[in-house]
């Protein structure tokens, strides 16, 4: 089965959050949705979940019984403790007595949260508390998971963890629609949506989308133009669009191209778009 | 420092709750509960019944309001009219000397009725009914029953509810296969059980500790006071569908319970203050349930007696909850927020360099 936004505007008063998207999340596969701060990630994330009306475009998503759903935020509620948020969220979606106990001891063992079960959630750790949120969006099953920067501001460890989880639940067939800020895990996922301003500037699977990328990446301890540069590490890339009249096709040269990864790529083309069209 | 003073000022401006409280309240605290601070009540509503009733009437001063001449009306027809809470005194003629009977549910109007009557001298029997003593703790504790419900259903509810929206945990029952109606009632429930017991147990030891007499129906007296807790919830859910933190939850249920405290009647008597402000009291639920809980308790008055606070109670009860809970219901339906999501404010920036 696969879900999707189709055409999806949703505008925020003269904002607009979201443009003309559209995203299909194929069941049993990982679509990760990666952009900057206030590209529309979550404003994307939320209208499929049904949290936000659509000022056009249709929504397809399964039933609310087999919706998952971490938000941004915790995902859990602080005064109850680990076995306790669970069992409320799965009472509510009707898991109860032995099967229940069976789920709650299989979730909490694949994300090692068994020791801390009886700990109040607000006794967490940040990646604890986004594994147990994780556990209460998926503990019923669903056919669709959509996580909220599930690995934002947590320690690398527990991103190795919560990844584990959640390509465990692709594997057994559940679509998963997740936004992060990290560009490397992203390229794990089957397939990315690149969000800028709103906009998908480009989509497909890791290896398409960076044969579609036009033009060069450089590698520069002094760049030409400041605004077609950023830092990576102790060095500058700058972008060279191509084929755009407006900016230099080429490179000087002398200059030195690098292979662009993912975060390059988005980078770049944030770049293009933002010096191209005018704001 | 200078810039620590116009970041705050900065910030003081921008919450427009806050600045209300600092410049508003002020200003109707002292002119609200300047006209409502009063004791002294200037008459008193006043019967008299039996043989002599008309003479009697025109003998009295005018501090005694008559709204009642009834010359074929006995003892027990004053009495009848005391425990309605129609009038403060009655006078029962045809017997040396006059009777009068006092409501002593009417603390201060009891008090000055009794200082009146104190210079006639030995022409007149005085007897308090209800409150003989005229002990004030009689009165005080039916009254912070109500209180302590008010308390309960506006402060506690309203954060109880708000830390949902502060977690973000309600957008996740957003997208959960559970109705608003059943989210709201099983967010209720538990603080509508604890407000029960906690009015069980003040109810109880202000019997024990302080001697208040329960004449009066408990069954009534439960039901007049689940309806009043159905309006002080409706108030909790409504204040939290308008506040963001629980910081702001506190402050705006502070508007809604200091008027109840100083306007309610519980502490200066309704009938003592100015009429500018006394409408405000009439306005307010625990108004309403003190007239219940005094009647009940003290007077030990029927339903049937007491049906003008019960309707209106049950009036606000519908309004005011309804009211709420279509407002609460919206935060959990599909909406378009005035503003995007958390963390999708501002733009990523290219490098600056020279």
């Amino acid at each position: 089965m696969t879900y999707s936004v189709r055409s999806a505007t949703v505008r925020f008063g003269s904002t607009v959050a979201l443009d003309d998207v559209t995203v299909e999340v194929p069941g049993g596969s990982v679509v990760a949705v990666v952009g900057g701060d206030g590209a529309g990630k979550s404003t994307l994330l939320r209208a499929l979940a049904g949290e936000l009306a659509l000022d056009a475009g249709t929504v397809e998503t399964p039933p609310k019984q087999r919706l998952g759903y971490l938000p941004a935020s915790s995902g859990s509620w602080a005064a109850l403790t680990v076995t306790q948020n669970i069992d409320f969220v799965a009472g509510i979606y009707g898991l109860a007595g032995d099967e229940l106990a069976a789920r709650r001891a299989e979730l909490l063992d694949r994300a090692a949260l068994t020791p801390a079960a009886g700990r109040l959630a607000a006794q967490l750790s940040g990646g604890m508390r986004r594994k147990l949120g994780f556990i209460m969006a998926i503990v019923h099953r669903p056919a669709l998971l959509i996580l909220d920067e599930p690995t934002t501001g947590i320690d690398p460890v527990s991103r190795i963890d919560l990844w584990r989880l959640v390509s465990e639940a692709a594997a057994s067939g559940t679509a998963v629609l997740m936004s992060t800020t990290y560009l490397d895990e992203a390229e794990r996922a089957a397939h990315l949506v690149v969000l800028d301003s709103g906009r998908v500037l480009v989509q497909g699977s890791y290896d398409r989308v960076r044969a579609s990328f036009a033009g060069v990446v450089t590698q520069t301890g002094r760049p030409v133009r400041a605004d077609w540069a950023w830092r990576r590490g102790r060095v500058l890339h700058e972008y060279w669009p191509g084929g755009d009249s407006s900016t230099p096709a080429n490179p000087p040269a002398g200059s030195t191209a690098v292979a662009p990864d993912l975060e390059d790529i988005v980078i770049a083309l944030s770049l293009a778009r933002r010096n191209t069209v005018p704001s | 420092m200078k810039a620590m003073i116009v970041k705050e000022f900065r910030e003081l401006a921008r919450d427009r709750r806050t600045l209300g409280m600092l410049i508003v309240m002020p200003l109707l605290l002292l002119v609200i509960f300047g006209y409502a601070a009063n004791f002294y009540v200037s008459s008193l509503k006043t019967a008299v019944v039996g043989p002599q009733a008309s003479q009697v009437t025109k003998m009295l001063p005018s501090f005694f309001d008559v709204t009642v001449t009834e010359p074929s009306g006995t003892q027990a027809d004053a009495e009848t009219l005391l425990r309605d809470n129609k009038v403060d005194v009655a006078f029962v003629t045809g017997q040396t000397p006059v009777l009068a009977l006092v409501n002593g549910s009417n603390l201060f109007a009891a008090q000055s009725a009794v200082a009146a009557l104190n210079k006639v001298g030995n022409q007149v029997k005085t007897q308090v009914l209800y409150n003989p003593d005229l002990k004030t703790s009689w009165v005080m504790v039916p009254a912070i029953i109500g209180l302590i419900l008010t308390f309960i259903g506006t402060i506690i509810t309203s954060i109880g509810m708000v830390r949902e929206r502060e977690a973000g945990t309600l957008e996740q029952l957003a997208v959960m296969p559970i109705k608003p109606s059943r989210v709201i009632l099983g967010k209720i429930a538990p603080y509508f059980l604890v407000a029960s017991v906690d009015m069980i147990i003040v109810t109880v030891l202000g019997i024990l500790l302080f001697s208040v007499p329960f004449n009066g129906s408990p069954f009534a007296f439960a039901l007049g006071a689940a309806i009043f807790l159905f309006v002080v919830l409706g108030l909790g859910v409504f204040i939290s569908t308008i506040s963001q933190t629980a910081g702001q939850a506190i402050q705006t249920a502070f508007f809604f319970l200091l008027p109840q405290i100083l306007l309610s009647g519980m502490i200066f008597p309704l009938e003592a203050m100015a009429a500018g402000v006394r409408w405000i009291g009439y306005l307010l639920p625990l108004t309403y349930f003190t007239m219940i809980s005094q009647g009940i308790m003290l007077r030990g008055a029927p339903i049937a007696s007491l049906w003008l606070p019960f309707v209106v109670l049950t009036v606000m009860a519908v309004v005011v909850f309804t009211g709420a809970t279509l407002r609460f219901r919206r935060d959990l339906a599909p909406g378009r927020p005035a503003s995007p999501a958390r963390g999708e404010q501002a733009a990523a920036e290219p490098v600056s360099t020279t």
